[in-house]
């Protein structure tokens, strides 16, 4: 049914303007939606001179339609701002206070992108999606399953993020910037007229202004009404020695050397946090390190989930550059063991693990 | 693809007369209407002219119309004019052009509406008090078109001395209108929900009310608008109220008809529909559906990539669709408003019309209610 449009998830930034303006070269039918997520007019006390210019503002809305418009393909804003909050915003807050680190763009692609933004499309009448993500889909005949790829582009790689994603989704998903590179990204923007082609990429979590977690839970708390449960207490030693007081557990993940405010001979750094106690526990770099971890929630994409243990490449946050393991399958179908090869250092319990072959993505899930 | 419209309750078009009207305004009479010389006293005629075709279309005196730049304006006037420093009542199902305002005054009571949007005139009465200064009720709702009880309420409001202001934005020119005989002391209408041009609208003032202007800088309208008149405009409203003194009142039994033949068709072909607020009287040409179990922003876009426009109620800055206040207040949950959407009739629309956006109706709520949620992952933990 080539007649059926294709539903365009536009942000107003260059990716997804690309992504439209590249199918309707391409002669498809072309639908832009643009997602209105967060009310940025919500926690005003965030707002500073920067609060524009981030996700769903009025600005990249303006933007997408602008882009929209000179395409001539029908454009509209749809309302995504309960489930977001439900699903995304209480989440995230909820992980930080369990002393866990979250990664809200996993959940939006996993609850709400692929989800129910296909549902949407597929109610007004298109038969597939796409965005601006940097990944690839192909089809594999003999496995009989939709494959992932890292993008071509491997800085812009965004597989990392997208672990979630179903056969069922992928079948009808398009990510037609995969097989390009950013510059090229950008001149075909140029050369399609795209008016937000010279648009610097965003970077941040799109509902946190300047990164600042922390403030926006507690803007959260404030315009909810909820008191925040006291989250002070004491900074602990990995050999058990209080050493001092911190502002609250959720304000320190794995890792983090900032805020760690006593004189010490070394580097600190948080090796976990234990919410129950309000104890955040601080040691040396080799503190740090771990041999093996626990992953829930796996889904498997370009293979079937194994049923011995293999090895992989596996990475542990965004920027990682991925270390050798062996996953081990558990009692629990959806629950895997990883033993590195080296030890890895923060191993962040709520950031996904995602286990690649080469450029194949073969599966992720979420670190306990 | 052809195109149909089913939103005039949003805006209509200006009709042709309308347009003929305006178009010398702006380019032959051109003057200022508050000018001495021929230019400005022929700019002034065409004022005088349009007031009173609005003064007719009322029932008021041409000298009881204050020309203003819409709707918006003509509720801030009423409101902020006679009542900034007092306490207002109004009803939670008004536009946010009156409940904005009352939100500007100092004290406020916002009374409550049954299930059809009709707010219980002895809720008004008692929601009095010594420093009172306005009653502002609308006369019809935008969304489901319900007509409140404007002459009770006006007697309420006289029997207490406190003067009573209604938004009649949806009412004019679509039900006869007489502003003695509903007792109001101010009345809001424009131009641009009746075939008139956008940028214009007045506000009813009878004669003795006292009422402070908003905006500053000119003895323009009475001391009550200041600016240079919007000649242009005042002509379109003017002749798109002379159109309906024209017509009579053909136009809204047509429209019922239109309407009664719109909801009973839905109501045959589509299962688990329902008609918000069809328990009250309603302006002829408004019919807001609830379809269980989806949601009605995929059915306004699928509707519109097949050419139909209707509405869901508000929107927000964004142009998303915002929960309606309207449909809150008359008592569906968040997820029932969700699941509505507003058909509005006009001039334009015929039976062919109408029978074309059932059918499509019922193909796109059948495709909507077909599509299972996907499956969703277990929820994070």
């Amino acid at each position: 049914m080539p007649d059926l449009p294709i539903a365009v998830a536009m942000s107003g930034g260059v990716d997804s303007s690309v992504v439209a303006g590249m199918l309707h070269a391409r002669g498809e039918r072309v639908i832009g939606l643009t997602m209105q997520l967060w009310n940025q007019r919500r926690l005003p006390e965030l707002q500073g001179e920067r609060s524009t210019g981030r996700c769903c503002s009025l600005d990249d809305v303006y933007d997408a339609r602008y882009v929209a418009q000179r395409l001539g393909i029908p454009y509209y804003v749809v309302n995504f701002e309960d489930r977001f909050e439900e699903q995304v915003v209480k989440p995230f807050i909820g992980e930080y206070l369990a002393g866990r680190t979250p990664i809200p763009c996993t959940l939006c692609n996993n609850f709400i992108k692929f989800d129910q933004f296909l549902e949407m499309a597929e109610g007004v009448g298109a038969e597939r999606m796409a965005t601006g993500h940097y990944a690839q889909v192909r089809w594999n005949p003999d496995s009989g399953r939709w494959e992932m790829l890292r993008s071509m582009d491997r800085a812009k790689d965004q597989t990392y993020f997208l672990f979630g994603l179903t056969q069922g989704q992928l079948a009808r998903t398009l990510f037609p910037l995969g097989g390009m590179e950013k510059a090229q990204v950008r001149d075909l923007a140029r050369e399609l007229a795209i008016p937000t082609a010279e648009k610097p990429d965003s970077q941040e979590i799109c509902f946190v202004p300047n990164g600042d977690y922390a403030a926006f839970i507690d803007a959260y708390f404030r315009e909810q009404g909820i008191s925040q449960e006291e989250t002070k207490g004491e900074l602990v030693t990995s050999d058990g020695r209080v050493v001092g007081e911190h502002s609250g557990v959720h304000r320190f993940t794995v890792g983090q050397r900032r805020g760690l405010r006593f004189a010490a001979g070394e580097p600190l750094y948080v090796i976990a946090t234990e919410p129950a106690a309000r104890r955040v526990i601080i040691g040396r770099h080799d503190d740090l390190l771990r041999k093996k971890m626990r992953v829930k929630d796996v889904n498997w994409i370009s293979i079937s989930a194994p049923i011995a243990p293999m090895r992989a490449e596996v990475k542990i946050r965004n920027k990682h550059v991925g270390a050798v393991a062996a996953i081990i399958p558990t009692i629990d179908p959806a629950r895997f063991e990883v033993q590195f090869d080296q030890p890895q250092r923060a191993v962040t319990p709520g950031q996904g693990a995602v286990f690649y072959s080469g450029d194949l993505v073969l599966g992720g899930g979420w670190i306990e | 693809m052809k195109r149909y419209y089913f939103d005039h309750n949003a805006t209509t078009p200006v009709s042709p007369e309308v347009f003929q009207a305006m178009a010398p305004v702006m380019t032959e009479v051109y003057g200022n209407a508050s000018s001495i010389h021929h230019f400005g006293q022929t700019a002034r005629q065409k004022l005088d002219e349009a007031r009173r075709h609005v003064a007719a279309l009322l029932g008021a005196a041409p000298e009881e119309i204050v020309f203003t730049s819409g709707g918006t304006e003509a509720d801030n006037l009423a409101i902020l004019g006679a009542a900034r420093e007092g306490h207002v009542i109004t009803a939670a199902v008004e536009h946010p052009a009156v409940l904005g305002s009352v939100a500007q005054c100092a004290h406020s009571t916002i009374v409550p509406v049954d299930g059809n949007g009709l707010a219980d005139p002895d809720d008004i009465r008692r929601a009095l008090r010594p420093d009172t200064k306005l009653i502002s009720v609308m006369h019809a709702n935008n969304e489901t078109g319900t007509i409140q009880r404007i002459e009770e309420i006006a007697r309420i409001a006289a029997e207490a001395g406190v003067p009573f202001h209604s938004d009649g934005v949806q009412a004019a020119a679509k039900i006869p209108v007489d502003v003695h005989a509903l007792g109001v002391m101010t009345y809001s209408i424009t131009a641009h929900k009746f075939y008139g041009p956008k940028g214009a609208g007045a506000l009813f003032v009878r004669k003795g009310t006292p009422l402070a202007p908003i905006l500053f800088g000119g003895h323009h309208e009475r001391d009550r608008r200041p600016g240079t008149e919007n000649v242009p405009g005042a002509v379109g409203l003017g002749r798109a109220a002379q159109w309906v003194a024209e017509h009579g009142t053909a136009e809204g039994p047509r429209l019922e008809c239109l309407r009664n033949r719109l909801e009973e068709a839905v109501l045959r072909s589509i299962p688990d529909v329902h008609i918000n607020g069809a328990g009250s009287p309603r302006i002829p040409n408004t019919s807001n559906l609830r379809f269980d179990g989806i949601e009605s922003e995929p059915l306004l876009i699928a509707l519109d990539l097949r050419g139909f426009a209707v509405s869901s109620g508000s929107a927000c800055s964004s142009g998303a669709s915002a929960p309606s206040h309207v449909l809150k207040a008359i008592g569906l949950t968040r997820e029932q408003a969700r699941s509505s959407l507003r058909i509005s009739l006009g001039r334009s629309n015929d039976e062919s019309q109408v029978d074309a956006l059932v059918g499509a109706l019922a193909d796109s709520v059948a495709h909507l209610r077909r599509i299972a949620p996907h499956p969703t992952t277990p929820a994070y933990a």
